[in-house]
């Protein structure tokens, strides 16, 4: 038997309060109960015929007791995301989301093992008990591109503390202000962390995006426009504002794009006043420029109030177009990836050292400004 | 269900900046007196726009992690909190004295007391002497010592002053230092000539500082004469014009300002039963000792 006596005295208890939930119906009437799941139903049952036929639908049972007691926190993003999880039914989705699997198919997959991903996280809901399951689910946590790795080859954590660690340098070893750039360390693994561990540790690794989720699920995400965020900013960020309307679509660009952020960019310029970059595919919704932007804008705002001058400059063809590769490199993080010989890449570093040898002289590159 | 945001500047280029953030609310996490704590920034993430929707409990207490009332307390923060109904009046304060506001998040649906920030709290008076001790690895010092406590100075705010001398006074009347002095980065008396202040042989140097970064780890001890290049580290203590300097860094990394903060959340009428002695053990204190009775926060004290 895998339902405890506890469970059933708990189940009991509330009965008489009448219990809908996964599929489960059970109603009292004066002494009398009546028990459904979406297979069978039973009237007219006295409590011990009560507790007989519930021995008949435990799964149903002990999924009641996972989600009312063990997780509890209805209508909290901590429960959805954990309901998500293992594809249940989200009460609180608006009509978009599909409907969740019934408990029979559930509790089939969770003896193996069900597997979501968030971001860069992969994420296996299982039972705790896979021979004799009594609803108690665990959750184990790594990075997709672990996903075939021996846990041996992987360090293991239990304490969501220690996600902070992994947020906060890339592979080679620099700082990551922003939490939700692809740049997550692989290599670690969290096993057998409770529902709300789980969520403890996400809220580590990728602050604040369940409860935006959460939002977006139920249709309530609150946005941001660009012109209300800059508008608020005070003491050296007041400037923000100033800056012009199309640097405002290339900070986007350069910022909020999927190859930089797992965000998918919901801001625009203004409610009604689109930018013109694509917002991006990220799993989690990005409901106002970030700090990081902030700060960024405000470089830009000052760089963006300059005069635009025209100047003469002596490059060959091939100089102009080395220029336009040297950008693209460094925009792209790329000037690791080329070789050292390889000198017909322009971005190689001794083409780049002959330019600097042959254009830019003490005063810097030679360039006249002929606008005056 | 009551909620504990410690809420910090954080940095969008030193990792180490949220590291006395980080410390302080594990060791509240360690006290169970809050069913949720968390750390949210300005520079990092959560954002303190964020934080609050990441949290179940319906009270909230917010207490900043920063040494003086001004911006970022007054300004910036209730701001991103979307406190709509806050006004620095609703803090009644001199620029030392800020205790607690209580305010709705209506975006949220929560009551936010929203609390002064640490660093101008009684019990940071403490701290500060727990900094000398530890520095001095005597839990007694007092005698033949003078003291400095160091702060940033102006800087467009009139009240960053007015903190660390707030608490030089406080100490100073405990009799315990033979000497006292407030001195400040940018403006007059400057750190540059701490040894012109004191007569001390020995100087313990507490800067009031959040965490430990460029100003105390850089231009403070090159200020002082410690060291040449902060890059070749320095002496604790190290000898300046025939005094002993003992210079550690920024008091905020002290493990007793955990106990600052649940002191703020108290003041604001968080419940936290045991929570504070559960601290002072966690953090060795042994500023108990001299704890004057008054310094205290009344309730739960
Ligand atoms: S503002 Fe842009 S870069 Fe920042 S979190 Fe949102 S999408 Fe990402």
């Amino acid at each position: 038997m895998t339902i405890s006596s506890d469970d059933l005295e708990t189940l009991l208890e509330r009965a008489s309060d009448g219990i809908s939930f996964d599929g489960l119906r059970i109603a009292e009437t004066d002494g009398d109960y009546s028990l459904e799941t979406p297979d069978n139903e039973w009237h007219g049952l006295d409590e011990a015929a009560l507790r007989e036929t519930l021995e008949t639908c435990e799964e149903y049972v002990t999924n009641w007791r996972y989600w009312q007691e063990t997780v509890g926190g209805e209508g909290t993003a901590r429960r959805a995301f954990l309901r998500w999880c293992e594809h249940a039914p989200l009460p609180d989705a608006d009509e978009h989301t599909t409907e969740g699997l019934a408990v029979p198919t559930r509790y089939d997959a969770l003896r193996n093992g069900i597997d979501r991903q968030w971001g860069q996280l992969s994420i296996t809901v299982r039972f705790v008990d896979v021979d004799d399951p009594d609803g108690e689910r665990v959750y184990d946590l790594w990075h997709v591109d672990d996903a075939d790795s021996d846990l041996v080859d992987l360090e293991v954590y239990d304490d969501p503390r220690d996600a902070r660690d992994i947020a906060t340098y890339d592979e080679d070893g620099r700082y990551r202000p922003l939490k939700t750039a692809p740049t997550l360390v692989s290599g670690w693994a969290f096993t057998g962390l409770s529902g709300a561990e789980l969520v403890e540790t996400i809220g580590f690794l990728y602050p604040a995006t369940i409860a935006n989720w959460h939002r977006e699920l139920r249709g309530n995400l609150d946005i941001d426009h660009w012109t209300e965020t800059a508008e608020r900013q005070t003491g050296i960020y007041d400037v923000i504002d100033e800056l012009p309307r199309e640097a405002v679509d290339w900070m986007a660009e350069a910022c909020c794009v999927d190859s930089q952020c797992l965000r998918r960019r919901e801001w625009e310029y203004d409610e009604d006043d689109d930018l013109d970059v694509d917002g991006g595919d990220g799993p989690f919704p990005c409901r106002e420029p970030c700090s990081l932007v902030v700060a960024a804008a405000r470089k830009w705002a000052i760089l963006e109030s300059e005069e635009e001058h025209t100047y003469e400059l002596e490059l060959t063809t091939s100089e102009l177009n080395q220029l336009e590769e040297l950008i693209d490199a460094v925009a792209e993080g790329r000037t690791d990836e080329i070789r050292e010989a390889d000198v017909y890449d322009g971005a190689n570093r001794y083409r780049a050292r002959y330019l600097r040898a042959k254009r830019v002289g003490e005063g810097g590159l030679e360039a006249t400004q002929v606008d005056e | 269900m009551q909620a504990l945001v410690i809420a910090a500047h954080g940095s969008h280029l030193n990792p180490d900046a949220s590291d006395p953030t980080y410390a302080h609310a594990d060791t509240i996490r360690e006290t169970g007196a809050f069913d949720e704590v968390r750390e949210a920034f300005w520079k990092e993430e959560p954002h303190f726009r964020e934080v609050v929707r990441t949290l179940e409990a319906d009270e909230v207490f917010v207490v900043p992690l920063f040494i003086s009332e001004g911006y970022f307390t007054e300004q910036v923060i209730p701001r991103e909190l979307r406190l709509d109904d806050w006004d620095p009046e609703k803090w009644d304060s001199d620029g030392t004295s800020a205790s607690q506001a209580t305010l709705e998040a209506d975006d949220v649906g929560k009551t936010i007391h929203y609390c002064g920030p640490v660093g101008t709290h009684d019990a940071m008076t403490d701290v500060i002497v727990q900094r000398a001790e530890t520095a001095m690895e005597d839990p007694d010092v007092g005698e033949g010592v003078g003291l400095s406590v160091v702060g940033h100075g102006t800087e467009r705010n009139e009240n960053s002053a007015k903190a660390i001398e707030y608490h030089s006074e406080r100490i100073r009347d405990r009799d315990r230092f033979d000497e006292v002095e407030a001195l400040f980065m940018d403006e007059e008396p400057e750190v540059d000539d701490v040894t012109d202040y004191f007569e001390s042989d020995d100087i313990v140097v507490v800067p009031l500082f959040i965490a430990d970064g460029y100003h105390t780890q850089e231009d403070i001890p090159e200020d002082m004469g410690l060291t040449e290049d902060y890059r070749l580290g320095w002496d604790v203590p190290a000898e300046v014009d025939g005094h002993r300097i003992w210079y550690t860094g920024a008091v905020g990394t002290e493990a007793l300002m955990a106990d600052v903060v649940l002191e703020r959340a108290t003041d604001a009428g968080a419940d936290i039963g045991d929570a504070r002695e559960t601290v002072r053990d966690l953090a060795g204190s042994v500023a108990d000792a001299d704890h004057e009775p008054s310094a205290g926060t009344g309730a739960g004290d």
